[in-house]
């Protein structure tokens, strides 16, 4: 066997199969999987926008998909990827400082990351649905 | 390129079961990565049992018994066992780190033994280094200077002397750049944690002169920016260094120079 067709028979090693997950590389994908839903969030926005261009017959419909139990539950896992996506950046944004990189400091903002955004969407929904 | 799951070739199959030790008490399982570029098969685990009271403390250790005593087709690097060649570098419970300085003790249940993660194979625990070796010469990692050579050495503060430290210790063992997942899907053009700390280490230096020439090197949406701050890199270092801050301090090199 020749030097090239070995090297080319190589298997690849296994990665994620393998590898045990710190906090920090979960809240990175984390951050990721919020950001790609608040592109199909966005959508929702735009179509609750146009609904109410359109007039208020169709706006009433809008409103009536929103305000289903399912529509909400969509609409509080959107605003939980916002907030999540939201102090997520923040947390970059530290970084781009040079700051918080020790094992305490990110191991701490990644668990205030996912404490903080799970409080303050409940508090949104909690002040959201009581002004209702 | 993304691709989440392992090449049809790469996929692992139920390996040997090899014998317990006759008349241990303290045994511990080890479930190890095996592949030979001469069997034509995919990658298996194999299964050994290590008597523990009868072994040195380290995983290394135990590789080391199983090849004498048990089976001496398994394939490992080592060379130092005290942590400072890196040659033993490994995934060991789920993480990278050395298998001279990895304690048995610290693992809880069967200890799972894998070649540093994402690279090609070259037998058993043995992965190919030949692109993470061309990667670290093409960031130039010696002093470069442009003012005529001083009579004896080039002199240098203690303080800034004191810029080198966390920085100096890294032994290229590769596991931080086998940990990070981004270093996984563009390990060909992205330089890696490992890599991207050897750069801030001469960037940072008093006495080099070059640092214009390596910024520009770096600047590049793979070689430096797909650092995306995952963190594995430094969780994972078994020097306790932290590549992820250096390669934070380049970014940051990046933008001071254009102010």
């Amino acid at each position: 066997m020749s030097n090239s067709d070995a090297k080319a028979g190589r298997p690849l090693s296994p990665h994620l199969q393998i590898y045990r997950w710190p906090i920090t590389m979960t809240m990175s994908i984390l951050h990721r999987v919020t950001g790609m839903a608040l592109y199909f969030g966005t959508l929702l926005l735009a179509w609750w926008l146009i609904a109410a261009a359109a007039g208020p017959a169709y706006f009433d419909v809008a409103n009536a998909v929103f305000g289903s139990w399912i529509g909400r539950l969509v609409l509080f896992g959107y605003s939980w990827a916002l907030i999540h996506h939201l102090l997520g950046g923040l947390r970059h944004f530290v970084w781009d400082f040079g700051a918080g990189f020790s094992k305490s400091a990110r191991d701490n903002l990644a668990y205030a990351n996912i404490i903080a955004s799970a409080i303050l969407t409940v508090l949104v929904w909690v002040v959201g649905l009581l002004l209702h | 390129m993304v691709q989440l799951t392992l090449p049809k070739n790469s996929t692992l199959t139920q390996g040997k079961t090899w014998a317990k030790p006759a008349g241990a008490k303290n045994i511990r399982e080890f479930k190890i990565y095996r592949w030979s570029p001469d069997a034509g098969q995919n990658p298996s685990v194999d299964t050994y049992y290590v008597d523990l009271d009868d072994c040195g403390p380290m995983v290394l250790d135990a590789l080391i018994k199983i090849k004498n005593e048990v089976d001496p087709t398994l394939t490992f690097r080592r060379s130092c066992r005290e942590g400072i060649c890196g040659s033993c570098a490994m995934n060991i419970d789920g993480s990278n780190t050395l298998a001279c300085t990895k304690g048995i003790d610290d693992i809880k249940g069967a200890v799972k033994i894998y070649p540093l993660p994402h690279m090609p194979v070259v037998k058993d625990l043995v992965p190919d280094l030949t692109n993470f070796y061309a990667q670290h010469r093409s960031i130039e990692p010696w002093l470069k200077t442009a003012t005529p050579e001083p009579e004896k050495e080039w002199l240098q503060s203690h303080a800034d002397r004191e810029k080198l430290d966390g920085l100096y210790e890294c032994i290229l063992c590769a596991c931080c750049s086998t940990s990070c997942p981004s270093y996984w899907w563009n390990g060909d053009r992205y330089l890696g944690p490992a890599v991207l700390l050897q750069a801030y280490r001469w960037l940072i230096d008093s006495r080099d002169e070059a640092k214009g020439e390596r910024l520009d090197n770096l600047e590049d949406p793979f070689r430096l920016y797909r650092c995306h701050t995952i963190m594995n890199c430094a969780q994972t270092c078994p020097k306790g260094l932290n590549p992820a801050k250096a390669i934070a301090e380049i970014k940051k090199m990046m933008v001071e120079r254009r102010v």
